[in-house]
């Protein structure tokens, strides 16, 4: 069997007395775009900082690429190839929207060239082109923090893609964007993922998305793994629908 | 537009000690203290306020001190090593205080500044305690100069060099690396997630920042040809956050206008009334309450409208 790109192993971390994790194992493979459900405060976006070195677990290990990472950094993680988008957005928010991007292409690829500026005429049109991508085009001149908070985590999506990564970790990218925006939103992200060949993880509540877009399921309920599946089938086990669709 | 008005400034500036040759020594200081300000203002681009950089201001000027007793006794050897050893400094200090933000950050500044400054007074037999060290006329390229002539070079040296390496810092802060140090004041996290060290970025920009009040402490040690431990006291370091303020710290330019406007505004009002500070203080507050980008601000708007 192919190895996994990003594996969990035995994760055990809690707070205050509370278990986020609860020994979790978790696989998820190239291509795959995997959704993770669950009530709120289960432990979702802890997984998302343990597998980007924020949290440190009480014992397991993560292993990218069969490298355990577990003890890394979050810049050293992110440098292997794992971006990461957020439930808030992390921005630059006094810096316009396409400075934001230029630094995160930078950030790639040339930060420490010091004599060249950060705005060069193939990192604007890279950034400009990732904005286009998202939607966000007519707003490259904004200063960031002026945006509507869909807009900025549609920023914060294609800040984390200016990284070109293997792995995109998004926490709930649909939140916070209108319901008008919402598919148009994922079509493109899923383009772009396909196109640049990016594997996902992402934390939903939007079920309608999930069954759409996610190719396997993982529901999350404290601290650990409910259920498991193609989302048609997950969908369908009772205890989902009653602990996190809340359908009785 | 912008760059009419710069070329200008300079011109202008060149030209002042022609016709009133006392305002030499007062611009060659403004512009030493200009670097060191500068220095402060690079840092205050990440939200870091330093009350302690006059300390690489002392370090430096008593390095040209300290190695002109040792028998160095040319010009440019002497102010590159300077700054080398403000950089050195500042290199060392900055591996410990860039882990700090805020006030602990401000504070740690100002304790370690004033570790320097009772150093540079208490080690009498080294520093000269009190009454300082006296820094000698350096040879330029060999030669010999009277005491006026070397003034006259430090001058426009210094003035060579505050274009020089404002358009460098400018550079800097336009790069990549220039925008991540801005981008420290906003977002910490998002920065770590795009892989990119902070601790490097704020360790650079606090070596840079070194060596600029590095610069700003030789030229200063050689236009008044002696170094005092009032150098590195904190009410320097304070003047060099309030010059950074004063001129804006929007661009470079800010931090030369600021050293300069105050070093005259002061020789000016030194003139009029011993309540010379009286004047000053009123300037500052309708600076401060007007100027929201500082005296730059005025600057740039203006030549923004002339676009």
């Amino acid at each position: 069997m192919r190895q996994p790109i990003l594996e969990a192993k035995g994760l055990h971390v809690g707070f205050n007395g509370v278990k986020a994790a609860d020994g979790v194992n978790l696989e998820i493979h190239e291509g795959e775009f995997l959704a993770i459900i669950g009530p709120n405060g289960s432990g979702k976006t802890t997984l998302l900082n343990i597998c980007t070195g924020y949290v440190r677990p009480k014992s397991g290990s993560v292993l990218l690429d069969g490298r355990d990472i577990t003890r890394l950094v979050p810049r050293s993680i992110a440098r292997l190839g794992v971006a990461r988008a957020f439930q808030i957005p992390q921005l630059f928010s006094d810096q316009r929207v396409i400075d934001n991007m230029m630094l995160a292409l930078a950030a790639k690829n040339g930060l420490w060239t010091v004599v060249r500026p950060l705005e060069t005429t193939d990192r604007r049109e890279e950034a400009e082109a990732l904005l286009g991508l998202v939607g966000l085009a007519d707003d490259r001149n904004r200063i960031s923090n002026t945006l509507p908070e869909g807009h900025r985590k549609l920023l914060d999506i294609a800040v984390a893609l200016a990284l070109k990564p293997r792995l995109l970790l998004l926490d709930e990218p649909t939140s916070g964007v209108s319901a008008l925006e919402r598919f148009p939103l994922m079509e493109a992200l899923m383009g772009a993922l396909r196109q640049r060949q990016i594997t996902a993880l992402f934390v939903e509540h939007d079920m309608d998305v999930v069954a759409r877009y996610a190719n396997r399921v993982l529901v999350w309920n404290a601290g650990k793994i409910m259920a498991e599946g193609h989302p048609d089938d997950v969908f369908k086990d009772p205890r989902v629908l009653q602990s996190v669709v809340g359908v009785a | 537009m912008r760059a009419i008005l710069a070329v200008a400034s300079v011109l202008i500036l060149a030209g002042l000690p022609i016709l009133a040759p006392w305002l030499q020594f007062v611009l060659t200081l403004a512009i030493a203290k200009g670097f060191a300000a500068l220095g402060v203002a690079v840092l205050l681009r990440a939200g870091l306020i330093s009350i302690g950089h006059a300390m690489f201001f002392a370090a430096s000027a008593y390095s040209v001190a300290f190695l002109a007793r040792a028998g160095v006794g040319d010009f440019a050897t002497l102010l590159v090593l300077s700054v080398l050893a403000a950089a050195l400094t500042g290199a060392i200090a900055g591996a410990f205080l860039i882990r700090y933000r805020a006030i602990f950050f401000a504070m740690l500044n100002l304790a370690v500044s004033m570790v320097f400054y009772a150093l540079f007074a208490k080690l009498y037999d080294i520093t000269g305690g009190s009454d300082g060290m006296l820094v000698p006329i350096p040879s330029v390229f060999g030669v010999t100069l009277s005491e006026p002539t070397f003034k006259n070079i430090l001058f426009y040296l210094s003035l060579t060099l505050m274009v020089l390496v404002g358009l460098g810092v400018h550079r800097y802060l336009d790069s990549p690396l220039g925008h991540a140090l801005s981008a420290v004041h906003t977002n910490e996290i998002r920065l770590e997630y795009l892989g990119i060290p902070v601790w490097a970025v704020l360790l650079i920009a606090y070596v840079l920042s070194a060596a600029l009040a590095g610069l700003g402490g030789a030229i200063a040690g050689f236009a008044i040809g002696r170094v005092v431990p009032e150098f590195a006291f904190w009410t320097a370091s304070g003047h060099l956050v309030l010059v950074a303020v004063l001129g804006g710290i929007g661009g470079v330019p800010g931090a030369f206008i600021g050293a300069l406007f105050l070093e005259l505004l002061h020789t000016t009002a030194v003139t009029v009334t011993d309540a010379w500070n009286l004047i000053v203080g009123a300037a500052l507050i309708v600076v401060i309450m007007f100027m929201p980008k500082g005296l730059y601000g005025l600057f740039a708007r203006e030549a923004g409208a002339g676009r």
